[in-house]
């Protein structure tokens, strides 16, 4: 082991011209490169005993577990599709709603508000992330839910029910419900972000295109955006990752009802909340597997996206820097 | 013909602070005028108000009149970004929009104004527009590349091309070479020369020998002392001023004997 500490250590440390005679800068880089190496190991420890902990469950359901619905632990049978279905859908509908509300709110500030409320109207949407989840919970299940149950939905419903998603009884708490908390938690990860990518934009490029005749409007499009996407979508990813990992509030107001419905009205489950909820109940067996795969799954899915993530930003921010000339 | 300015009494300020005060200046059409003075002097400022990009910067304001083409630029009535499209402006640092490519950074103000061409018009516009800098043949075969992988000399000379292709009365040019090496002064200078057959120039330029190079007028500005905006101190045609100006600033700037 510590000679594969050793031998990585040499081929990554920066080179240091040994200073003389002193053993600070060795003893320094060494700890700092364990520090940072420590992050690998506790990932793949992780990963290690997650998978030894679900293996009874793989064995058992092998892919299929993907991909069946049902979840029954009196009968010792587990599927994870609906789990991962409300996961994934509350997660993207609440990115739906809360992305083009955050650009809004970072554009708006970063080029558009007085100084003078650039920076109070900042804190406050930055309030919002300091709210604890369980307090979002409480207050979505007695006055969002009923709030939408009352009006948006029944709204919905009635003049664009026709179309699936918007068909079907309402019920107040539910997979919107859940998604409309949801995006108002990730609304301020991803103004925030946003906004210092936008805040960053050179002057040069804006007085280009003021210069040519652009309005505030064109000018944010053409000398704005375009040097702030990378990080723009780093802000969306961010949101998504807390949106896939939420589990209180959306606990609290999903419906904990493991079905996939056409309807965004009609009650979910999440991972996190079948996770949070079961995992008390639980003894050892298959259940357990079962619970720990799907941490597993849901892992597996954040990790993907940020990949797919990092590739987007590379892919569209690298020219922006490598020619961007700053 | 391409259209003068005169301006009656212009200053400008940042919040509090004068920037330049009371300056009245014809710049004929057709010419090139310099504007020359010590750093400091409000030389940019000033030009930044003859098409209303000074205003931009928050704090900032102007007073007094712009006359271009018969009319007050300032005027209530007067559209900013309309201003801006008639009279052109190249900046100090070359700023051509990174991403987009050659071409489209030629031909973004045309979009910007919503003017829809088929395809063939709105290349010949970009050739003609790329010709007159005078980066065409070194640009024909990559107009498709990112505006950002060009060389800092042929940058700017693409933002020449860019504030041409919208057809400007008057072009601006704020120290247009000081980031550049003499080779591509050199083609800037040249292209300035046979722009002048089209348009009116106004160059701010801290390079005397610039001045006297590309000028036919030249103006100099000076801030008195330090704390005090900038004013007009003198100007007249290229030859006089640097032959024979009448105010004795005049002549020991000329003279590098300050500044």
């Amino acid at each position: 082991m510590m000679s594969l500490v050793a031998q990585l250590r040499g081929k990554l440390a920066v080179k240091a011209k040994p200073a003389r005679g002193k053993l600070g800068d060795p003893v320094f880089s060494g700890l700092v490169f364990l520090a940072a190496f420590s992050i690998i190991i506790l990932m793949a420890l992780m990963v290690y005993k997650l998978a030894q902990v679900a293996m009874p469950s793989i064995r058992e359901f092998g892919l299929g577990f993907i991909s069946s619905s049902e979840w029954d632990p009196v009968k010792e049978v587990f599927g994870a599709e609906p789990f991962i279905y409300g996961t994934i859908v509350s997660s993207l509908l609440a990115l739906i709603m809360a992305v083009p509300l955050s650009l809004g709110i970072a554009i708006f500030l970063s080029q558009f508000a007085p100084r003078w409320l650039q920076s109070p109207l900042g804190f406050v949407v930055e309030l919002l992330a300091a709210i604890p989840s369980v307090v979002y919970g409480l207050w979505g299940i007695f006055v969002l839910a009923p709030f939408l149950g009352r009006t948006v939905e029944p709204f919905l419903s009635d003049h664009l029910g026709f179309i699936p998603i918007f068909a079907g009884p309402v019920y107040g708490v539910g997979l919107f419900a859940a998604s409309v908390v949801l995006a108002i938690m990730i609304l301020p990860t991803i103004s925030a972000i946003s906004r210092e990518s936008m805040r960053n934009a050179p002057r040069e490029q804006k007085e280009a295109a003021q210069a040519l005749g652009a309005t505030p409007w064109e000018t944010v499009r053409i000398a704005v955006l375009p040097l702030a996407r990378p990080g723009i979508i780093g802000a969306v990813i961010l949101g998504l990752g807390r949106a896939l990992g939420e589990t209180m509030a959306v606990t609290m107001l999903i419906g904990n009802r493991p079905e996939i419905s056409a309807s965004i009205f009609a009650p979910a489950y999440s991972i996190a909340s079948v996770i949070a909820n079961e995992f008390a109940e639980v003894t050892a067996g298959l259940h357990m597997a079962a619970l720990v795969e799907l941490a597993l799954i849901l892992l597996v899915i954040t990790l993907l996206l940020n990949l797919l993530a990092r590739l987007l930003v590379q892919k569209t921010g690298s020219r922006a820097l490598r020619k961007g000339g700053r | 013909m391409a259209g003068s300015i005169t301006t009656n009494n212009l200053s400008a300020s940042f919040g509090d602070i004068r920037a330049v005060e009371g300056i009245s200046i014809e710049i004929p059409a057709n010419k090139v005028t310099a504007l020359i003075g010590p750093s400091g002097c409000g030389k940019s400022t000033f030009l930044r108000c003859l098409n209303r990009m000074h205003e931009l910067v928050p704090g900032a304001h102007a007073s007094g009149e712009v006359i271009w083409d018969g009319k007050n630029i300032y005027a209530p009535e007067m559209d900013a970004t309309a201003v801006r499209r008639g009279i052109g402006m190249v900046f100090q640092k070359p700023n051509p929009f990174p991403l987009m490519s050659v071409a489209d950074n030629v031909s973004a103000g045309l979009r910007l104004a919503g003017v829809r061409k088929n395809k063939a018009a709105m290349e010949e516009i970009i050739e003609r527009s790329l010709r007159m800098a005078a980066l065409w043949d070194e640009v024909k075969n990559k107009l498709g590349k990112p505006g950002g992988s060009l060389s800092g000399g042929q940058q700017q000379r693409l933002c020449i091309a860019r504030a041409l292709a919208v057809e400007p009365d008057v072009i601006l040019m704020d120290e247009p070479c000081s980031a550049l090496d003499p080779a591509s002064t050199q083609k800037i200078e040249d292209t300035i020369e046979e722009l002048k057959s089209d348009y009116t120039i106004v160059i701010v330029t801290h390079n005397m020998q610039q001045a006297a190079r590309v000028s036919d007028f030249t103006g100099f500005l000076l801030t008195r002392e330090s704390g005090e905006p900038g004013r007009l101190v003198e100007h007249g045609t290229t030859s006089k001023i640097f032959t024979m100006p009448d105010r004795k600033e005049t002549e020991n700037y000329i003279t590098g004997r300050f500044g």
